[in-house]
């Protein structure tokens, strides 16, 4: 951990930001450079980069770099009419930096779209469907500030799908590799728009920080040098060195307390010894993530918010958004060597928006890629009808350098039964209500997602790939995007949040992070959580100043 | 000084492996992150576990192994029992898989069962011949026994060495997987000649 200004729990310091993530860091970082008092409280540890593992069952079994359902456990359900059963569904980083540590550097601005679709499309019957109360031209000046200042590879002007932008990438893309040129030719071929991927990963030295080198350890692993952008090396270091900020890890908060006058007053928490800890502040943030954010809102309740704090909407934990997924595989005649350099280097957009003639609602981009370190590819990436051991299977083994992927990335609806909830029985190792997922796909976000899968089945027979294979779709039970749990709103009885983030219900609690969200964007959000936590960071400060916080 | 004499082991280790294609400016450019890097794979290599059983009786490791070698035969390349796979499944369930230890006592006595009914005589697994091995598994398949041998023996075959298993990295020379901790472009057959982004208009 880098040297860093400690405050007692009694201090009332100007903010308390719960998380440290792809939104915690971006606020901290803003709020103390303007000048403020800052502790941030991360259940996670510090965990120094050279420490990262290259290996995959420290990541898969150990939880190295996520929440460990042994600790913490949750509940899964379909509908809310099901029991619920014990069973993983959300992962999340649980570390300083959160999943912006392990996560895979896609860093897709949202589109004009977006922010709109409810108004150019039209309302989806049974669904939350509804426009954002910004708009793009609102976040512009801000994803361009995220990509400045945390340093994003990429080719402005390369997709003709893209938004309008002030400012070019400061970096240029990542070198091609095999999957990119094999799906930038076919997707030609058939009259598309592949492009460069834009990537949080630093193809050259930027800011002090290192260039890529390559590894091939990107998606699901932390980056030893620093060159994947995460907020652990980009924004908390720079939040540490103000002399104003406190990053205190293995601080696990279950409270934000509230005083009489409706006002929070802090938060308490539990140290890393287990002992009940109260941080004072002037004014809680809360950017645990969109499964953490709502149930720290659900345990939050009091006398006066029976459903849980900032609930009088009852939207706390609605519209559960994770984006439809799935993959496509093919397997070439020479060696693609996929485990090699960032997880992808081409996308297209051609697909943002289907056309509404083909009965359903949705979008998505597809990119090409592995992805697969050896076990996982082994366990779960053979075709369905591979042989799963002898001689036979061990022949499949041996493709896996030959071996690539098209991977869709998809819109969710927002659905009021799918949420985060406390579940009635289950409890964690601290004693606290365990999480309870509820989540079925609505059937637009599966058709999406098959729509995706039929062409990238073009896709890779265009490419002439000998073996072409796809996974099936169907219906999601596990979630690494977490999306739309406290929404943001203008009208307080269908939101949680206004666009500046503060809570309708309580004038100095703000939350953000992926939880804000009002549409699901096309499966890359953490762009957008990052711009939205800087725009956050302004209106927060400029409020702070005139004394309205 | 002992630092220095570290770096230098670690800077020959690693320019021995090689960054192959790169070139002189690419190196320097990216070599603090470079050298960083090989320390973090030469501390790694450093941790390979002695070959021995700690957790498992030999009787155990016997029919666990004899189930590993029909998984991932030893063929014209290397298998489970080349790969070292039962030194593995020994380490996770004194790690990670602690849990699994109970499901061995009771799956073990499963195998053994479905041995006898299906081979009267043959009181072992391990005592079969790998036909008879193979007719057994076979039965077994879905089992949570034949599962958890093969999810850890599948692992143990492919995992860093540093686990136990994948001795002299034979799965990953199987594979094409290679962990060196830097690579430099081209990195595959299909990007090796490629001319540099043009959209189609332009060509």
């Amino acid at each position: 951990m880098n040297p860093q200004i400690t405050y007692k729990p009694s201090e009332e310091v100007d903010f308390v930001i719960v998380g440290s993530g792809a939104a915690g860091g971006v606020l901290a970082k803003e709020l103390s450079t303007a000048g403020f008092k800052v502790v941030v409280l991360e259940q996670g540890r510090w965990i120094d980069p050279s420490d990262f593992s290259h290996d995959e069952i420290t990541i898969t079994n150990e939880f190295q770099l996520t929440n460990n359902p042994r600790q913490q456990p949750q509940a899964f359900r379909r509908t809310p009419q099901d029991k619920a059963q014990k069973q993983f569904a959300v992962i999340y980083g649980r570390l300083v930096g959160g999943g912006s540590v392990h996560f895979t550097g896609n860093f897709w601005r949202f589109h004009e779209i977006d922010f709109v679709e409810r108004s150019r499309r039209g309302t989806i019957a049974g669904t939350g469907f509804a426009d954002w109360p910004l708009t793009y031209a609102d976040l512009e000046p801000y994803y361009t500030k995220v990509e400045w200042e945390i340093g994003i590879s990429g080719l402005a002007g390369a997709s003709p799908f893209d938004p309008p932008r002030s400012k070019p990438y400061p970096l240029p893309p990542m070198p091609v590799k095999s999957s990119g040129v094999l799906f930038e030719r076919a997707a030609w071929k058939l009259g598309l728009h592949p492009f460069p991927a834009p990537l949080a990963i630093l193809s050259q030295p930027y800011r002090g920080r290192a260039g890529c080198i390559h590894c091939g350890r990107c998606e699901a692993f932390g980056c030893e040098v620093g060159a994947k952008t995460s907020s652990l090396a980009s924004v908390i270091p720079v939040a540490q060195q103000t002399g104003r900020c406190e990053i205190r890890t293995e601080s696990y908060v279950h409270r934000v307390e509230i005083n009489q006058q409706g006002r929070a007053t802090g938060v308490a928490y539990f140290d890393a010894h287990r002992q009940p800890q109260f941080q004072k502040a002037r004014a809680v943030i809360v950017s645990a993530n969109g499964a953490e954010t709502a149930r720290l809102m659900l345990l939050s309740r009091s006398p006066s918010f029976p459903q849980g704090l900032a609930n009088s909407s009852g939207m706390v934990g609605k519209h559960l958004m994770i984006n439809g997924y799935t993959e496509v595989f093919a397997t070439f005649d020479e060696p693609l060597n996929e485990f090699k350099s960032v997880t992808d280097t081409r996308v297209l957009h051609d697909f943002y928006e289907m056309d509404p003639k083909l009965g359903f609602y949705g979008g998505g981009g597809i990119d090409a890629r592995f992805g697969y370190p050896p076990i996982g590819f082994a366990l779960g990436a053979l075709p369905p009808d591979a042989p799963r051991w002898g001689k036979a299977y061990k022949n499949w083994l041996a493709s896996y350098s030959r071996t690539m992927l098209l991977a869709s990335h998809a819109t969710s609806l927002p659905l009021e039964t799918n949420s985060i909830s406390l579940d009635p029985e289950l409890k964690d190792a601290w004693g606290l209500p365990a999480m309870c997922v509820t989540y079925k796909d609505h059937p637009d976000d599966l058709n999406t997602v098959r729509y995706l899968r039929d062409r990238s089945i073009e896709i890779l027979q265009a490419a002439k790939a000998p073996k072409v294979w796809a996974a099936p779709v169907q219906e999601q039970s596990i979630a690494v995007h977490l999306l739309g749990t406290c929404r943001m709103g203008n009208d307080p009885k269908t939101s949680v949040i206004n666009s500046d983030h503060r809570a309708h219900d309580v004038p100095n609690l703000f939350l953000c992070d992926g939880s804000s969200f009002v549409t699901s964007g096309r499966g890359q959000p953490t762009m957008t959580i990052q711009a939205l936590a800087f725009r956050a960071a302004d209106r927060i400060a400029a409020a702070a100043r005139r004394g309205e916080v | 000084m002992k630092g220095n004499s570290e770096n230098d082991l670690n800077r020959r280790r690693f320019l021995s492996a090689g960054i192959r294609g790169a070139g002189g400016a690419w190196v320097s450019l990216h070599w603090p992150a470079i050298m960083a890097a090989a320390q973090h794979a030469a501390h790694m290599r450093e941790a390979v576990p002695p070959a021995k059983l700690e957790v498992l009786t030999a009787e155990q490791a016997a029919e666990i192994e004899a189930a590993a070698c029909r998984i991932i035969p030893t063929d014209d390349t290397p298998g489970a029992r080349d790969a070292g796979v039962i030194y593995f499944i020994d380490r996770a369930l004194a790690t990670f898989a602690q849990e699994s230890r109970a499901d061995y006592e009771k799956g073990l006595l499963v195998l053994q069962a479905r041995t006898r009914e299906m081979f009267p005589g043959t009181q072992k697994f391990s005592q079969a011949t790998p036909e008879q091995q193979d007719a057994v598994l076979k039965a077994l398949e879905g089992q949570p026994i034949f599962e958890l041998i093969l999810t850890q023996t599948v692992m143990g075959f492919l995992a860093d060495p540093a686990r136990g298993g994948n001795r002299g990295e034979v799965a990953w020379k199987l594979t094409g997987f290679d962990d060196s901790p830097a690579f430099a472009p081209p990195f595959g057959y299909y990007d090796r000649d490629y001319p540099g982004w043009k959209p189609p208009e332009e060509k």
